[in-house]
């Protein structure tokens, strides 16, 4: 009895942080990822804004000016059709973005669901769901990607499919694994015995608590969603030209290495600093979240 | 432990199987007749009805799975559309590039990747740390064929110290397997280093310290040993990564491995190529991960008797 009085008295003292509050708290003392989120904003602004932003039209060819390094009417220099680099960059970042975003969005929402009916009832569909996550996860990530799009035909729209396909399995873990921790929980029990359906008792009481760790892998997948994607328009699976996407725009510049780098680095450079800074918020979110792992 | 493998054995007999079927259902998902598909778009009806008939695609699909599966099982995977040759050929001359381009690329990563790890455990929070993780977090994010593509115009085109690609001496390896072996051994460093900082906080640790052993000798001997253990699960899991890494690398580097014969075959929808390819990869990639658990279990008897 004698502890009982000194526990609430502290318990009184120290103001009770939500969980949400606490894990926000501590994402904003990241110098490192608050300047990755920074970065990011003005990356998907200039995406936005790209057609106000964008000193040429990306595809306007200019033959009396290729393959000119960077200057001051051209940022970037030009390609070999003399079109403006650094214009297609700002319209190639629309396209990289959307399929970074569109394509994580598709595989999170479908592994989410997945994994929440996994876990949630168990048993056969969990086993069932489980055993389809392996066989995706029996692919390594571009593979399953280069087969959807050998299905499905070269092309962006194609790109988004393929890449999501391989986000499924590994969203639909790990919303499993949250979900079996949180439906032993007693506000689950609380609400299961005052009659809250099934569907209710998902969405509503378990899904939110799968959240903070769905976030941060958000944020990691996009990084390598983008990557993925660049690489398959690269090797020529993805985006076709004329389009301004980075990683077609790599495979153009191919042929002038040694005459024209600025066609090279560029691009290059923007697919770079677009997955980094994905990579440290990602990195930062997962500190925020559990600050065992950072270990300060 | 015989127990634990043949349980491990019996679980992927499924994944195999489906895998097949996928791979075998692969050329029925594709738009339209596949037999059409496969004749391409100038041949003749009669044509489109031989190869329905050549490749028994008007028979039951049980009975063709059944079929497929039987030959690839004796490695039998019919014949090139571009080429004429046999798949098995096709396949046969590019794997060994391809399996020596993964060694040298893993084989310099994980040596790396590990001494940069234990390096920024052991100098957590000084500059020696910080730059090991930026070049971390910057060696996950770099794109393979950008790298690529900067080191043949630097190394090549204006030094000219090494060929811009290709296949043969020593000097064609050195571009390609830095490339590949990059993104590994980024993840390599970051997984040792989060094992180790665990590792040194063990009380058998603290002990070895208490008691005066020298702190050189704790990270190397009583500390890497332990931290080891998971590291080597990460090691085998990214053998995956560089399968799938080595499709870009090879294009980049005009590579004659199965990565590049990959990209051309779904150019040129080479699709008994594609089939044969992907079964193989996946193949690959379910054996290594049964490769990594099962020296996992050696080393974590708990595993062994879950």
């Amino acid at each position: 009895m004698t502890s009982a009085a000194p526990a609430r008295t502290a318990l009184v003292r120290n103001k009770v942080r939500s969980p949400f509050g606490e894990f926000w708290r501590r994402l904003l003392r990241q110098k490192i990822a608050m300047a990755a989120s920074a970065l990011l904003a003005l990356l998907v602004l200039s995406a936005i804004f790209a057609p106000w932003l964008a000193p040429y039209d990306p595809t306007a060819a200019d033959y009396d000016n290729i393959l000119a390094g960077p200057t001051a009417a051209h940022w970037a220099g030009t390609d070999a059709f003399g079109r403006d680099v650094f214009s297609r960059i700002l319209y190639g970042g629309r396209i990289s973005l959307a399929v970074g975003f569109l394509s994580v969005s598709l595989g999170g929402i479908a592994g989410i669901l997945a994994g929440l009916v996994s876990g949630f009832y168990g048993g056969r569909v969990d086993a069932l769901i489980m055993r389809i996550c392996d066989v995706l996860l029996a692919f390594p990530g571009i593979l399953l990607a280069i087969g959807v799009i050998a299905i499905l035909g070269p092309g962006i729209e194609n790109v988004i499919y393929a890449v999501a396909v391989f986000s499924i399995p590994v969203f639909a873990r790990l919303v499993r694994g949250s979900t079996l921790a949180l439906k032993q929980a007693v506000y689950v029990d609380a609400a299961r015995a005052i009659g809250v359906k099934n569907w209710f008792l998902m969405v509503r009481h378990i899904l939110p608590g799968t959240l903070p760790s769905v976030i941060v892998y958000f944020s990691m997948r996009i990084g390598t969603s983008i990557l993925t994607a660049a690489s398959l328009s690269f090797i020529g699976l993805g985006a076709q030209p004329p389009s301004p996407e980075w990683g077609a725009m790599l495979a153009d510049g191919r042929s002038f290495i040694g005459v024209a780098s600025n066609v090279t680095v560029y691009p290059g450079l923007a697919i770079f600093v677009t997955v980094l800074a994905f990579n440290l918020l990602g990195d930062g979110l997962r500190d925020a979240l559990d600050p065992k792992l950072k270990q300060n | 432990m015989l127990h634990y493998l043949i349980r491990r054995l019996a679980g992927i007999v499924p994944v195999i199987l489906v895998v097949s079927v996928l791979v075998f259902a692969f050329v029925h998902l594709l738009p339209g007749d596949p037999a059409r598909v496969i004749a391409g778009p100038e041949a003749s009806a009669a044509d489109v009805a031989n190869i329905r008939q050549g490749m028994g695609l008007d028979r039951p699909l049980w009975e063709q799975y059944a079929r497929f599966l039987g030959r690839a099982v004796s490695g039998d995977f019919g014949q090139s559309l571009k080429t004429k040759h046999t798949v098995i050929e096709e396949i046969g001359v590019r794997f060994m590039p391809t399996v020596w381009l993964t060694f040298f690329a893993m084989l310099w990563s994980t040596i790396v990747g590990l001494l940069i790890g234990v390096l920024s455990a052991v100098k957590r929070g000084r500059w020696q740390d910080y730059s090991g993780m930026v070049l971390a977090v910057s060696g996950i994010s770099f794109p393979p064929f950008w790298l690529g593509l900067l080191l043949i115009d630097l190394l090549s085109v204006q030094l000219g110290w090494l060929p811009t690609g290709g296949y043969g001496t020593w000097q064609h390896f050195v571009m390609p397997s830095f490339t590949l072996g990059l993104g590994v051994a980024a993840v390599i460093a970051r997984f040792t280093r989060s094992s180790f900082i665990e590792i040194m906080r063990e009380d058998y640790v603290r002990t070895a310290r208490a008691k005066g052993v020298h702190e050189r000798l704790v990270v190397w001997k009583h500390a890497l040993r332990n931290a080891l253990i998971p590291v080597i699960t990460m090691v085998g899991l990214q053998f995956g990564f560089l399968l799938g890494g080595s499709i870009v690398v090879e294009t980049v580097f005009s590579w004659p491995g199965l990565g590049r014969l990959l990209v051309d075959s779904v150019s040129y929808r080479d699709y008994p190529v594609i089939q044969a390819e992907i079964l193989l990869f996946s193949l690959e990639f379910i054996l290594i991960n049964l490769i990594v658990d099962l020296l996992y279990a050696l080393a974590n008897p708990e595993i062994r008797y879950k």
